[in-house]
C-alpha cells in the first residue's frame, strides 16, 4: 500500500511539479501569476492537438510549453507594461485559458493521441520499492526529476538567476545599479508559463491520455499554493507536489480498502493536507518570500 | 419503427379526442387512422379554427404542443466517448427524424446559477421542450418548469416523485442500464484471473449503486469467488483523477476495469496500457482497447427521445406516461424499444461466455405469466446488502421506479468492496 501511494504521488504529481516550478521562478522575480491554471490548460490542449496532428508526442510537449508561455505573456504585458493588478490579471488569464481551450478543444475531445509511454529505466527499475516508485515512469516525469535541481542551480548559482532573484528581493537596488528588473521579470513569467504548459502537456499526453474541458481541475492553483509551502525553493516544490498527489492516492487507497469513512470526506483529504501544511508553515515561510511580493497585495501596487 | 408510429397515432388520437371534447363544434374531427403528419396538421387546423376558449384550454393543458425547437443540456462535451456523446448523437438523430431544430448546450454545470440561464436562453430562442440530461440538472430543470408552464421539461435520470409536488409540464425518464451492466458483469467475471474487478464511479446515486451491484451480481453467476472494488472520483469527468483511481484499482489487483463516469476514455486507455480488460459504459469505445475490450453498455436514446417529443408535439404530454417517472428496460417485454443497444463483444470473450451472456439476455424476455413484465429481475428478494441488512424481502421484485427508491439510501450487494457515501 505504501508503495502504491508513493507511485501514485509521483505519477499524479508530475504535472503539479512543473507548474509549481514555474510559479517559483515567477514569484522569485517579484510577480505572482495566478494564471498557471490557464497556462496548464493551454499546454494540455496544445500538446494533445499537436501530438495528434504531427504524430509526435515530443513536438506536442514543445507546443505545450509554447502555449503555456504564450498565455503567460498576456499576464506579463498587463502587469509589466500596463501596471495592472497582478491578482486580477492572473485570474483573468486563467479564465481566458479556460475559455480558449474549451472552444478550440472541442474537436479533440474524442480523438486518440500517441501518448508518452512508461519507459522503465534498465536495471534501476528492478530495485525493490525505489525502482517502482522512481524508475518506472514516462519520459516527462524523468524530465521533472532533472528540472528541479537544474532550476535550483539556475536560481542560486548563475548570474542570470541572481538578477532574477534580485528583481524579486530589491528591485530598487537593481534599478539603482542601472539594471532593469523588468527584463528579469519578462524572462521569469515566460519561463513560468512554459513550465506550467509542460505540466499540462504531461497531464494530457502522459498521465490522463485525453483532452477534456477544464481537465486541469484546480491543479494550477494547488501549484501556486505549494510554492509558499516550499518557501520559494525549487527543491522543496517537488516534495509539496508529491505530498498533495500522494494524499490523493492515499484517499483512493482508503476508499478501495473500505474504511467506512464517507467518500466525500476522503476526497477532501488532499486539500485539507495543503491547508494544514500552509497554516503550519506560513509564519515560518514569511521571511523566505521575495520582498517585492509584499507590494502585490497593496492596492495601488505597480511594478513599473 | 412501426411500433412507435402506432404509439404516436394512439397518442394523437387521444389528444384529438380531448380537443374535440373541449373544442367548438365547428372544429374538424381528425380521422384516427391518418398518418402522423396529416393528423398533426389536421389538429393544427382544429386549434386554429377553434374559438379562443378552446385555444386557451389547449395552451393551458399541454406544454410543447407543435414544438419546432427542442433544447438539450449536457453536463460534458458532446464527444466524450460516454454519456454526453450518446445523448448528443441521439438528440441529433431525433431532430433529423422529426424535422425539429435542436439547440445543444454542452458543458452545462449542474447548478441552478449555471443551468437555469441556459434553459431560459433556449426558451427565449423559441424552444418549448427542454431535455436536461444530467442527473444534477434536475433541480434547475424543476425551477424552469415551474416558471414556464407552456414549456415541457423532461429530465434524464432523476425521479419526479422526489419532489413534494409534481408539475404538469415536468417528466422524468431513464432506462434500466443496470441490465446490460449485469450482462457485462458476466463477461468480466469469466475473464478475470485475479477474481478482482475494479469499478470507478462518480457519486453514490441510485443509478450508480444499481450498476455496481448489478455488475457484481452478473459476475458472480459465473465466478463465485469474484469481488468488485468500487472507488469514487466525486466527479463525472476529471480525467487525471480517473487515471489515478484506475491505477489504484490495478494496484489492488483488479484485472478488469469498468466505470460509471461521463467521459470514459482515460480509464479504458489506462487499463489497456496496463494489459487489463475493459468493460465500457455509455458508448462503444472498443476502438480504444483493441486487446482488452470485453463488452459495454451502450445507450440508444433516439427512439425514446423521438417518442417523447412527438407525444408532446401532439399535445399529449400531460396525459402520457412521460408526465411522471417513466422507466423502461428489458423486462417491459411489450415495449417497442429499449434505450440501449448491444455493445461490441471483444475477442477476449470466449464463445462459452458469449453463450452464457446470450442466455442471460434471453431470460429477461421470458414472461410465462403473461403480465407484460419479464419474470427475471436482476434485483429480486431475498436480497441483503453487504452488511447483511435485508433490502428486498423474499418474493419482492420492485419495478424500475420503485428500485430507484430502494437505492435512495445508499447500499451495495455483498461482494462489493470499497467505501461508500
Amino acid at each position: 500500500m505504501i508503495e502504491a501511494i508513493c507511485i501514485g504521488a509521483v505519477r499524479g504529481g508530475t504535472s503539479i511539479v512543473f507548474a509549481s516550478l514555474g510559479e517559483t521562478v515567477t514569484e522569485r522575480s517579484g510577480v505572482v501569476n495566478l494564471g498557471m491554471e490557464g497556462s496548464m490548460l493551454a499546454g494540455a490542449l496544445a500538446a494533445y492537438a499537436v501530438g495528434i496532428e504531427t504524430g509526435s508526442v515530443w513536438l506536442g510537449a514543445a507546443a505545450g510549453m509554447a502555449a503555456g508561455l504564450a498565455l503567460s505573456l498576456v499576464h506579463a504585458f498587463l502587469v509589466l507594461v500596463r501596471g495592472a493588478n497582478q491578482i486580477a490579471t492572473g485570474l483573468a488569464v486563467t479564465f481566458l485559458g479556460l475559455g480558449i481551450t474549451a472552444l478550440y478543444g472541442q474537436s479533440y475531445v474524442s480523438q486518440g493521441v500517441n501518448a508518452f509511454e512508461v519507459v522503465p529505466v534498465p536495471i534501476l527499475s528492478d530495485i525493490p520499492f525505489v525502482g517502482a516508485v522512481i524508475f518506472n515512469h514516462d519520459p516527462l516525469t524523468y524530465l521533472s526529476f532533472v528540472a528541479v535541481p537544474l532550476l535550483w542551480w539556475f536560481l542560486f548559482h548563475t548570474s542570470t538567476g541572481l538578477r532574477l532573484r534580485a528583481s524579486g528581493e530589491g528591485p530598487g537596488v537593481l534599478s539603482a545599479m542601472g539594471i532593469s528588473p523588468s527584463a528579469s521579470r519578462w524572462l521569469a513569467i515566460s519561463a513560468g508559463g512554459a513550465l506550467a504548459g509542460l505540466g499540462g502537456a504531461q497531464l494530457a499526453t502522459a498521465f490522463a491520455r485525453t483532452w477534456s474541458e477544464d481537465m486541469v481541475a484546480g491543479r494550477g492553483f494547488i501549484a501556486v499554493a505549494l510554492v509558499i509551502f516550499a518557501g520559494w525553493n525549487p527543491l522543496l516544490t517537488i516534495v509539496g507536489a508529491y505530498l498533495f498527489s500522494g494524499a490523493v492516492a492515499f484517499q483512493l487507497e482508503l476508499q478501495a480498502n473500505g474504511t467506512g469513512i464517507s467518500i466525500f470526506l476522503l476526497d477532501a483529504i488532499p486539500y485539507v493536507v495543503v491547508i494544514v501544511v500552509l497554516a503550519a508553515l506560513s509564519r515560518r515561510r514569511r521571511h523566505a518570500a521575495p520582498a517585492a511580493l509584499d507590494d502585490v497585495f497593496q492596492v495601488d501596487a505597480t511594478l513599473v | 419503427m412501426k411500433k412507435p408510429l402506432t404509439r404516436w397515432s394512439a397518442a394523437i388520437a387521444a389528444t384529438a379526442l380531448v380537443i374535440s371534447a373541449c373544442g367548438s363544434d365547428d372544429a374538424a374531427e381528425p380521422a384516427e387512422d391518418t398518418e402522423t403528419e396529416e393528423a398533426a396538421e389536421t389538429e393544427e387546423e382544429a386549434s386554429d379554427e377553434g374559438d379562443a376558449e378552446a385555444s386557451d384550454d389547449a395552451a393551458g393543458a399541454a406544454c410543447g404542443t407543435d414544438a419546432t425547437k427542442v433544447g438539450f443540456l449536457y453536463v460534458g462535451p458532446k464527444d466524450d466517448f460516454g454519456y454526453n456523446q450518446a445523448a448528443f448523437e441521439a438528440a441529433t438523430e431525433m431532430g433529423e427524424r422529426l424535422d425539429v431544430e435542436i439547440i445543444h448546450a454542452e458543458n452545462v454545470p449542474e447548478t441552478v446559477e449555471d443551468a437555469v440561464p441556459v434553459m431560459e436562453d433556449m426558451i427565449a430562442q423559441g424552444a418549448t421542450i427542454i431535455f436536461p440530461t444530467s442527473f444534477g440538472h434536475f433541480l434547475p430543470g424543476v425551477e424552469v418548469a415551474a416558471a414556464n408552464p407552456d414549456v415541457c421539461v423532461v429530465h434524464q435520470g432523476q425521479l419526479e416523485a422526489s419532489l413534494d409536488a409534481p408539475l404538469d409540464n415536468l417528466g422524468t425518464y431513464f432506462s434500466s442500464v443496470f441490465e446490460p451492466v449485469y450482462l457485462a458483469g458476466i463477461a468480466a467475471g469469466a475473464a478475470t484471473e485475479t477474481n478482482t474487478l475494479g469499478f470507478v464511479y462518480a457519486f453514490p446515486i441510485p443509478q450508480t449503486l444499481q450498476n455496481i451491484s448489478a455488475f457484481q451480481l452478473g459476475a458472480q453467476t459465473v465466478n463465485p469467488d469474484v469481488t468488485t472494488i468500487a472507488i469514487s472520483t466525486t466527479d463525472w469527468c476529471d480525467p487525471a483523477k480517473q487515471a489515478q483511481a484506475a491505477q489504484t484499482l490495478l494496484d489492488q489487483g483488479a484485472d478488469v476495469l469498468t466505470q460509471h463516469q461521463d467521459c470514459t476514455k482515460t480509464i479504458i486507455e489506462t487499463a489497456e496500457a496496463a494489459g487489463a480488460f475493459s468493460v465500457g459504459y455509455h458508448y462503444d469505445a472498443s476502438e480504444l482497447a483493441p486487446n482488452g475490450w470485453l463488452t459495454g453498455s451502450d445507450w440508444a436514446w433516439t427512439d425514446l427521445y423521438a417518442d417523447i417529443v412527438s407525444t408532446m408535439q401532439s399535445g399529449g404530454f400531460v396525459e402520457s406516461e412521460y408526465n411522471g417517472d417513466y422507466r423502461i428496460g428489458y423486462s417491459d417485454v411489450d415495449a417497442p424499444f429499449v434505450a440501449f443497444e448491444p455493445s461490441t463483444i471483444g475477442a477476449a470473450v470466449d464463445e462459452e461466455t458469449q453463450a452464457l451472456m446470450t442466455e442471460a439476455l434471453d431470460q429477461f424476455f421470458v414472461d410465462e405469466d403473461g403480465d407484460g413484465v419479464g419474470d427475471f429481475a436482476v434485483f429480486s428478494g431475498p436480497l441483503a446488502d453487504r452488511d447483511g441488512v435485508e433490502r428486498l424481502a423474499d418474493g419482492e421484485t420492485p419495478n424500475y421506479v420503485e428500485l430507484d427508491g430502494v437505492f435512495s439510501d445508499p447500499w451495495l450487494v455483498a461482494g462489493v468492496e470499497g467505501s461508500l457515501g
